[in-house]
């Protein structure tokens, strides 16, 4: 069974190959308007192409990154606005699409750590930095 | 035979590093007597072990080249068929053979200290072999316990499946391996710091032995990434040349730490400053190589939840980690006291400038290292969060901004003390400099405000790294600041490079048929033709495009889009062409249906990306200068070892004289 089910698989990569569907009109198409497609850009490099590893849709080749650009485009060109897709795609897909950092229940640390940093950063600095110390002033060491 | 002798080499050397560890331990202990007598076995245990560990992996090797099926490493990561030069890559292309690879470095580096180095007090010295071999001793117990290369399978295998298509590629045979090396020569700066602090030796002739290690490790490091980078950059077929990934990450840590240890290293060796913030960081950059394996090998990477499937390797990695940084926080934390923080300064001194930076590469680091676990964390409960560029960059930058500020003016300063005034002229030329740049890409653009701050940091820091050259003979300039100026030059060039990526890239993405032409920045690209070609183990579909520019002649490019079958899988082959101002990159991908007339169309895809190549070219510069430094600090080390003998040769001929005796103190090292 198990050598038949590998020889299935085996033998459909090549058919697959040439039988799947041709990508959608604008998963590798740019927009006529420069400005357009310049919205679609910066929108799509903060989108996780969701079956790749630490890809955006805008730099893969997945099917499925394909398939989102297209929809990314489209529905700028249809008049939706670029936090509206966003929308709807985090609600299609989950937060776990979205790469833009947005606070949250779950997400909050992502900022109150850094800024816990800042302060601990101000205060290293201000420690060994802060008073004008010399040898003279401190004496031997 | 191949496979028993390779593992028979491995418990061999396993077994020489507890040799090496007891002995060490036991020449650390005071005074004299049974104990003592022991101490000498660390030295030659650990060069032995060097050898053996070397020949395991050689013989791990051997199996790769000849593709011997019946090792099961062999059979699950290589194939008959595939190109020889990838058989041999391969080796290190899988689990097993990487950690093979990381034991045999690091078994080879311990061969050096311990039969190179003659500087440190012997104490000292058998303290850090004793500390090496305990650290050897962990992965040996990882490699033989839990991943064995060696290991049969009971029925050769028929055919091996094959290797990963996406690392059958040139870059992989150079990327690992120099990460590897500069992983482990934290290590042993580990274990000289721990070495030294154990024995209350943390000094300025401590921080010279311990120089040379940084600043390899750093470079292996430099060039591990910068080759790293580039590699994603040609093989995945989008032009990013940085991802965030957690696997870069991995890499980035530690390089961030080793940047940090190595110019308070410097402050040490110079001005015996800066004693326990060395030895943190010395802490610090070997945790980032431990955590950036433990990510990489764990498989935690993939998915969290595979992880605690199976979590014998990851768990046994962080415990190691936890063993290794705890004990080097006991012993810190046991010792701290009795280390003083060394020299003093002010705040406006070459000292204070560098405390400032370190502070600011730690909290890159920290920043990192947030973004790279965080979501590792919530996704163990079940919450996924997506943490990329948009989230790493200004975060980063807040920090990083700053740095590149202080990093500018930090080596115009003078050691101990100094006043802003005296470097008043330089201060303004730079802000000059930056506003300059701010002003003239506003005129030509609407740009991002981070890639804006790029350039114009970039344009400052690269005049910034001339300028300690400036007022000075330049033929007397030592040698290492030579290194100093080039990767800081380095630096401006990399960040130039990344700033106009991000800023200035046109793109083109058609469908296209044969005969057809589209315009990106000046450039005409027009598709010839797309025919089937054939390699050892792949097909693929191979586009023929001219590119010209302007006026001139065309330059044929080719490429391709690969179907691997073993294992299946496809890339694209990107093709480049490379100018003095930047590079155009194309790449072919799938059919795209047919056009008015009938004929079949291809997705094309074009970047012109201006000076996309000086972020790399920027990498081997700061690499470079880090190979100069030592350079520089080996020929003034040697050049002191014969000043002294012969000062000490004069000085007895002088006693043979006229019998008269003078105290013996080192030369003055010059503050560089």
């Amino acid at each position: 069974m198990r050598v038949l089910v590998l020889l299935l698989a085996f033998l459909s990569v090549p058919v697959f190959a040439q039988q799947t569907m041709p990508p959608a009109p604008y998963a590798y198409t740019q927009l006529d308007d420069p400005a357009l497609e310049a919205e679609a850009t910066a929108l799509m490099e903060t989108l996780r192409c969701l079956t790749c590893q630490s890809q955006s849709i805008a730099d893969s080749d997945a099917p499925m990154a394909g398939d989102m650009r297209h929809q990314v485009r489209a529905r700028l060109v249809a008049g939706e606005s670029p936090t509206e897709i966003r929308a709807w795609l985090t609600r299609r897909y989950g937060d776990y699409v979205s790469y833009q950092p947005e606070v949250s229940a779950t997400t909050w640390p992502l900022f109150a750590i850094p800024l816990a940093l800042l302060a601990i950063v101000a205060l290293v600095l201000l420690r060994r930095l802060g008073k004008r110390r010399s040898d003279a002033a401190s004496g031997a060491d | 035979m191949i496979a028993e002798l390779g593992l028979a080499a491995l418990w061999l050397s396993a077994a020489l590093a507890v040799l090496q560890m007891v002995s060490g331990a036991l020449g650390l202990r005071a005074g004299g007597g049974a104990a003592a007598a022991y101490a000498i076995h660390a030295r030659p245990a650990a060069v032995v072990q060097a050898f053996l560990a070397t020949l395991a992996f050689l013989l791990l090797l051997y199996a790769f080249a000849i593709t011997d099926l019946s090792i099961k490493l062999v059979a699950t990561n290589s194939h008959s068929a595939k190109p020889f030069i990838y058989k041999l890559t391969g080796t290190w292309g899988n689990h097993e053979g990487s950690m093979l690879l990381w034991v045999a470095v690091l078994a080879i580096s311990g061969g050096l200290l311990a039969g190179l180095e003659r500087r440190l007090p012997e104490r000292t010295m058998s303290a850090t072999l004793a500390v090496q071999g305990f650290v050897a001793l962990g992965f040996y117990a990882f490699l033989l316990l839990s991943s064995n290369p060696f290991e049969r399978l009971p029925v050769p295998a028929v055919e091996g499946s094959g290797l990963n298509p996406l690392l059958q590629d040139i870059g992989l045979a150079i990327h690992p391996p120099t990460l590897y090396i500069g992983y482990v020569g934290l290590s042993v700066a580990f274990s000289l710091a721990m070495g030294a602090l154990l024995t209350r030796q943390v000094n300025p002739d401590f921080a010279k032995v311990l120089r040379p290690w940084v600043l390899g490790a750093w470079v292996f490091l430099t060039f591990g990434i910068t080759a790293g980078s580039y590699w994603a950059y040609y093989e995945l077929g989008w032009g990013g040349w940085w991802f965030w990934d957690p696997v870069e990450n991995a890499s980035l840590m530690p390089w961030l730490a080793a940047t940090a240890l190595l110019h308070s290293v410097s402050v040490l060796a110079a001005r015996d400053a800066l004693r326990t913030w060395t030895i943190m960081l010395g802490v610090l950059a070997f945790s980032m190589s431990m955590l950036g394996t433990f990510l990489v090998r764990s498989g935690v990477l993939t998915s969290v939840h595979a992880f605690a499937v199976d979590p014998e390797r990851g768990t046994f990695i962080l415990v190691l980690l936890g063993l290794y940084i705890g004990g080097a926080l006991a012993i810190f934390a046991a010792r701290a006291s009795s280390i003083s923080e060394g020299k003093r300064f002010t705040a406006t001194s070459r000292e204070g400038a560098l405390v400032f930076n370190n502070v600011m590469l730690s909290a890159i680091l920290a920043i990192v290292l947030l973004g790279t676990l965080y979501p590792l964390l919530t996704e163990a409960f079940d919450v996924r969060v997506s943490v990329g560029p948009p989230y790493f960059n200004p975060a980063g930058a807040i920090f990083a901004i700053p740095m590149f500020m202080v990093m500018a003016v930090g080596p115009l300063l003078r050691w101990k003390d100094d006043k802003p005034k005296r470097i008043q002229f330089e201060l303004a030329l730079l802000a000059a400099i930056a506003i300059g740049v701010i002003v003239l890409v506003a005129v030509l653009g609407d740009f991002d405000v981070l890639p804006v701050l790029g350039l114009a940091l970039a344009a400052a820091l690269g005049v910034a790294a001339l300028l300690p050259l400036r007022g000075r003979k330049l033929a007397r300039v030592p040698i290492a600041t030579w290194g100093m100026v080039c990767a800081h030059f380095g630096v401006a060039v990399a960040l130039f490079g990344m700033a106009s990526e991000s800023a200035f890239t046109s793109e083109k993405l058609a469908a296209v048929a044969p005969g057809q032409t589209e315009e990106v920045a000046g450039w005409t690209i027009r598709l010839e033709s797309v025919d089937p070609v054939a390699g050892p183990n792949w097909t693929a579909v191979e586009a023929r495009i001219a590119a010209s520019r302007g006026d001139e002649e065309p330059v044929m490019l080719a490429p391709q889009s690969r179907n691997f079958w073993a294992p299946s899988q496809a890339t694209s082959e990107s093709a480049l062409v490379t100018r003095w101002d930047g590079q155009l990159y194309a790449v072919i991908g799938d059919r795209a249906g047919v056009d008015a007339a009938g004929n079949e169309r291809w997705q094309l895809r074009v970047w012109w990306k201006p000076f996309v190549t000086f972020i790399w070219y920027g990498g081997l510069l700061i690499a470079l200068g880090g190979t100069i430094s030592i350079a520089g600090r080996l020929q003034v080390d040697l050049r002191q070892r014969h000043a002294i003998r012969r000062r000490d040769e004069e000085r007895a001929d002088l006693e043979a004289l006229n019998g008269r005796v003078s105290d013996n103190g080192p030369l003055p090292e010059p503050a560089e």
